[in-house]
């Protein structure tokens, strides 16, 4: 592995070593000293285009357990909004010895365009692109899952205590619902949990389903309460309704917001219907009374607060994983041309 | 994992069992099962001996046949002296995250940290390997211990001493001294993790340096 873009790119062996090591890793987040010096002396860049609150501050986080020297940069205040390209800004944190760059931008692809183009030679780990992919997230997800409900001996819920190490998630049905049509997260989620083995079920308004979605290696659905009751899901993970980028407010989408709840909201009603080891995920900022109830929210059901501190453990794996191993040598020197890369003199590596 | 492959030049290779297969044919055996077991059992005798019984001794293995050798030599321990539990106070030391060549290596899958319940602190640690050779792997162990606990003190246990310290340390039990060329691998084979014999083999004699 040298960059992490994309969940689809994944094989599943790759996908349990990532989530065997965030394993061990969250073993180390339990002791009184969390911090590890594996990637000292690394720089890692928090590159963010796009409002993040918990997923730059698990980066951060992540990337200071493993004692890498963390740079944050979001394009509020920077450069950026004075005009600078995105190239541009590759070059500079070329210059400036960059080992992993951590990349959130508002355009699909940003991240693999910064990882092909040959401007920089460091791993690239994708924070989520626009509505394309967020592999982090959906690998966090997926450890979550199986953290419950996975393994042999069917994981926390079953009464196991390994966490399902080595296992994938074959034979759990997963049911993603709402907002698919602008949801990362679900792209993410259903190239992984397919990946794994898993049943994924989309539930949403024919309105926020994407055009598409039936070459996804998923089922569909526009009825929450049919797919509850029918498919009895092992996990339900409820998207945000992600009105910003929704055009003038609802945007057309659904009629109304409380239409978009009686429908699609996960309830105390909803929660009733589930099987009885079924866990409620949200990968948050949650809209509380919009998707959510804040019954079903704050139920003992609901890993949401266990999803945020497994994504410091998955991002560990993730940076371990790209970080150590043989330096490779890069692919192709990147585009230096003189004048255009600012402190090309005193900062070029080696 | 071998303890060797902190060593440039031998490479650790992910899949060792093939190789090892593949080298036991042309290897020389230098130590047999009943080798094996006489070295486990005299060291076994030397950590009482040293430690003045078994209290407040805990064996930690490194992986993956340190761990191995660490759940035989409680086995012994225990048997000279009923105060130890082969079950309560051994562990096992994961040193991936703590090694200072991982940037020359090819990816190491992380292992499991376990420690005893009651934990290390003022306990008498006995860490416990296969092969000790540059000593870069005991550097690194000796750093994640620092970072669970303050033991009382830390001792070495290993069953293959072969020489070319790179590092200022040494072993308080050894099991055997090999003197080898750099050139040479030596590997230990146990029953629970490669399946057949125990058995302690050198191969790569008269060949060319790996480098």
């Amino acid at each position: 592995m040298r960059h992490l873009l994309s969940t689809a790119e994944l094989s599943r062996d790759e996908s349990i070593l990532l989530l065997d090591t965030a394993a061990q890793m969250a073993a180390t987040q339990s002791r009184q000293i969390k911090k590890l010096p594996t990637l000292r002396g690394r720089t890692v860049v928090n590159l963010f285009f796009e409002d993040s609150t918990r997923t730059r501050i698990s980066f951060e986080t992540a990337a200071k357990r493993l004692s890498a020297d963390v740079i944050n940069f979001s394009a509020k205040g920077s450069s950026v909004s004075k005009g600078e390209s995105l190239k541009d800004t590759a070059l500079t944190l070329h210059a400036m010895g960059a080992d992993a760059v951590v990349v959130r931008h508002w355009a699909s692809g940003a991240p693999y365009q910064l990882a092909h183009a040959g401007w920089l030679d460091a791993a690239v780990l994708n924070a989520g692109d626009g509505t394309h992919m967020h592999p982090t997230q959906a690998l966090l997800d997926a450890f979550t899952i199986r953290r419950h409900l996975g393994g042999p001996d069917g994981g926390l819920r079953g009464g196991g205590t390994d966490d399902g190490v080595g296992a994938d998630l074959a034979g759990l049905k997963v049911a993603i619902v709402g907002d698919v049509l602008h949801s990362r997260v679900a792209r993410a989620n259903v190239r992984l949990l397919h990946t794994l083995g898993a049943e994924v079920t989309l539930v949403s308004p024919p309105t926020l389903l994407p055009v598409g979605v039936e070459t996804w290696p998923c089922r569909t659905s526009y009825d929450l309460d049919a797919t509850l009751a029918d498919r009895q899901p092992d996990a339900v993970m409820m998207l945000r309704v992600q009105r910003e980028r929704m055009s003038g407010g609802a945007g057309g989408f659904f009629p109304s917001p409380l239409e978009y709840t009686r429908y699609y909201g996960l309830d105390a009603r909803r929660l009733a219907l589930l099987p009885e080891h079924a866990i409620v995920m949200h990968p948050g900022p949650m809209n509380r009374g919009l998707e959510i109830s804040a019954e079903a929210a704050d139920s003992e059901r609901a890993v949401i607060v266990e999803q945020v501190a497994n994504g410091v453990a998955v991002r560990m794996a993730a940076l371990y994983l790209l970080l150590s191993g043989e330096e490779q040598p890069p692919a192709a020197p990147p585009v230096t041309q003189p004048g255009t890369q600012p402190g090309t003199v005193e900062g070029t590596p080696r | 994992m071998h303890s060797g492959t902190g060593m440039p030049g031998t490479p650790d290779h992910p899949a060792g069992r093939i190789d090892d297969a593949a080298d036991g044919a042309d290897g020389t055996v230098v130590l047999g099962e009943s080798d094996v077991a006489r070295a486990l059992t005299r060291i076994a005798h030397e950590i009482v001996e040293r430690s003045k019984g078994v209290t407040d001794v805990v064996l930690l293995g490194i992986p993956t046949r340190g761990v191995t050798l660490a759940a035989r030599l409680a086995q012994r321990l225990a048997a000279i002296d009923p105060a130890f539990d082969p079950a309560g106070d051994v562990g096992e030391l994961d040193v991936t995250m703590y090694r200072d060549d991982l940037r020359r290596q090819p990816t190491r899958a992380v292992g499991i940290t376990r420690l005893p319940e009651a934990g290390i602190e003022g306990k008498t640690v006995v860490l416990v390997d296969d092969v000790l050779f540059s000593g870069r792997t005991i550097r690194a162990a000796l750093d994640a211990l620092g970072d669970l606990g303050r033991p009382r003190a830390v001792r070495l246990a290993a069953l293959v001493d072969r020489g070319h310290r790179e590092l200022p340390i040494r072993p308080d039990f050894v099991g055997k001294n090999l003197p080898t060329s750099t050139s040479e691998r030596v590997r230990v084979r146990l029953s629970e993790v490669d399946g057949g014999e125990d058995a302690v083999v050198i191969s790569g004699r008269g060949e060319e340096g790996a480098r």
